[in-house]
């Protein structure tokens, strides 16, 4: 599997042949509190890079979920949906959103590594 | 605006907290632990709320006094007793609410709580309505602590005593460390708890105490999900200038003598909605899955008719599912009538609900 990378919508990517594994970062999880509602993409749909691709709902409000590629979603993570909360135990692991057929791995590029999201998250909170 | 700050603002930020802009204030949203964790904590055990930035008025009169607040507040206070606190509501002309409020009566005259984000214009609305006949004071060195759960009554009693024997809505004078507190069991989180007034010097000793005997503080984010469960109203979004009491379902807190004869502003509207026209009505609304329905979100009935909107909606965590409170046409407000709530442009099944969502635990 490749080395994890990050987007500045807070979303993490991981590749495995064709295949992305996208989720949300640990920062993200922090700042949004307890998760208690996850809603996902739909099998088969076609995606574009930063486009909407699932909800995610605190508490306290809901946020939108970002793909940081574009793609065909392959298959998408039942297991959060039946329990939102596994999204904060751990997010950048068991609690992946969704899975992508990568379309333009060029797009990849433009993503960042975690030293660089670190760093961006500390500077742009939210 | 400037934004203001509580007397416990820096005591908040050692225990941990989050802040949100609230009300012109900077208030504690969560702790470290989180809104969930603050919810159940407060239902099983005591949670501490700082709610300084609501408005601790005090006007002082008699018999006269009385007869004019009864003008703009619809409260029975010919039974009023001493010391008993009583839920309503400052009406506009149209019989819509510019508050809600508590009013106990002390034995100077009254001691009104507003909410944060009214007390400034109540302030205005009930002095010109009072033309300066009385003297009212909306309190800057008092701070609000609310101690909230089933464990409240014991922590409390421990460091201030005689607290204990105090009856739901009722309150009195207490010494704390020699200085003059007022305490009142309420609050509003449907848990049995006090609230304590208390001067902006001592807040943070107080506070550190409750710390202290193993009281957790909660934020803003777990009072609006206790309340939720509890089936409260809050003001700004299930109650505001252009609902009545008797549409927000809050006929309960006007006496029969009052709803009967009157005699305070927007009555005509009251008497009407009273009287059989009343054309839409506060309800609780459960989804039937995991959906959350928030402020906005259109209500549609089985013919797909719209038929209300939603005014609050979270999730509960004590009763495990998704929560919410909305307006809907009267013919549609029977509990278990079946609703479809639209989120993000798709329908979800619902259900109009008996409230509170979790029973209340008062101790009568």
């Amino acid at each position: 599997m490749s080395e994890k990378k990050y987007s500045k919508q807070h979303e993490w990517i991981t590749i495995e042949g064709d295949i992305a594994t996208i989720g949300i970062t640990k920062h993200a999880a922090e700042m949004l509190g307890d998760v208690v509602f996850v809603e996902l993409p739909e099998k088969g749909k076609n995606v574009d890079k930063e486009g909407q691709a699932g909800v995610v709902e605190s508490t306290k409000a809901a946020s939108d979920v970002y793909t940081p590629i574009s793609g065909e979603i392959t298959d998408t993570n039942q297991s959060i949906v039946d329990d939102p909360g596994a999204v904060n135990k751990d997010p950048e692991g068991a609690a992946w959103f969704f899975k992508i057929k990568i379309k333009n791995k060029s797009e990849l590029d433009q993503l960042m590594s975690k030293a660089d999201y670190d760093k961006f998250a500390k500077e742009n909170p939210n | 605006m400037e934004t203001r700050k509580t007397a416990l603002y820096e005591y908040h930020k050692s225990l941990g907290a989050k802040f949100v802009p609230f009300a012109g204030y900077e208030m504690p949203v969560q702790y470290s632990s989180g809104i969930v964790d603050e919810h159940k904590l407060t239902r099983s055990s005591a949670g501490m709320f700082d709610v300084s930035h609501m408005g601790q008025l005090t006007i002082e009169g008699n018999k006269d006094l009385e007869i004019e607040i009864e003008k703009i507040i619809p409260i029975d206070l010919k039974k009023i007793k001493l010391n008993q606190s009583k839920y309503s509501f400052l009406i506009n002309e149209k019989g819509g609410i510019y508050d809600d409020l508590i009013v106990t009566k002390i034995e100077k005259g009254f001691n009104i709580i507003l909410n944060a984000a009214c007390k400034d214009n109540d302030f205005k609305i009930i002095s010109s309505s009072l033309k300066n006949k009385f003297k009212i004071t909306l309190h800057k060195n008092l701070s609000l602590i609310a101690l909230q759960g089933p464990k409240s009554s014991q922590i409390l009693e421990k460091i201030i005593s005689g607290v204990s024997s105090l009856k739901f809505m009722n309150g009195n004078k207490f010494s704390y460390n020699g200085k003059d507190v007022y305490v009142t069991r309420s609050g509003y989180t449907g848990e049995d708890g006090f609230e304590i007034s208390i001067s902006n010097d001592f807040v943070e000793e107080l506070a550190k105490k409750f710390i202290s005997q193993g009281v957790k503080p909660i934020g803003l984010g777990a009072r609006d999900t206790l309340r939720l469960e509890a089936g409260l109203c809050l003001y700004g979004h299930d109650i505001t200038e252009t609902t009545s009491p008797i549409e927000a379902n809050l006929k309960w807190a006007i006496s029969k003598r009052r709803r009967e004869e009157g005699g305070f502003v927007g009555y005509n509207k009251i008497k009407s909605d009273l009287n059989g026209t009343l054309s839409r009505l506060r309800v609780g609304v459960k989804p039937d899955g995991k959906i959350i329905a928030r402020e906005g979100v259109k209500i549609f009935s089985k013919d797909d008719k719209e038929i209300g909107s939603i005014t609050s909606g979270t999730y509960g965590p004590s009763v495990n599912s998704p929560i919410a409170m909305g307006y809907v046409k009267f013919d549609f407000s029977k509990p278990g009538t079946k609703v479809f709530l639209e989120v993000r442009g798709k329908k979800h099944e619902a259900k109009i609900s008996e409230l509170p969502f979790y029973k209340k635990s008062y101790v009568r």
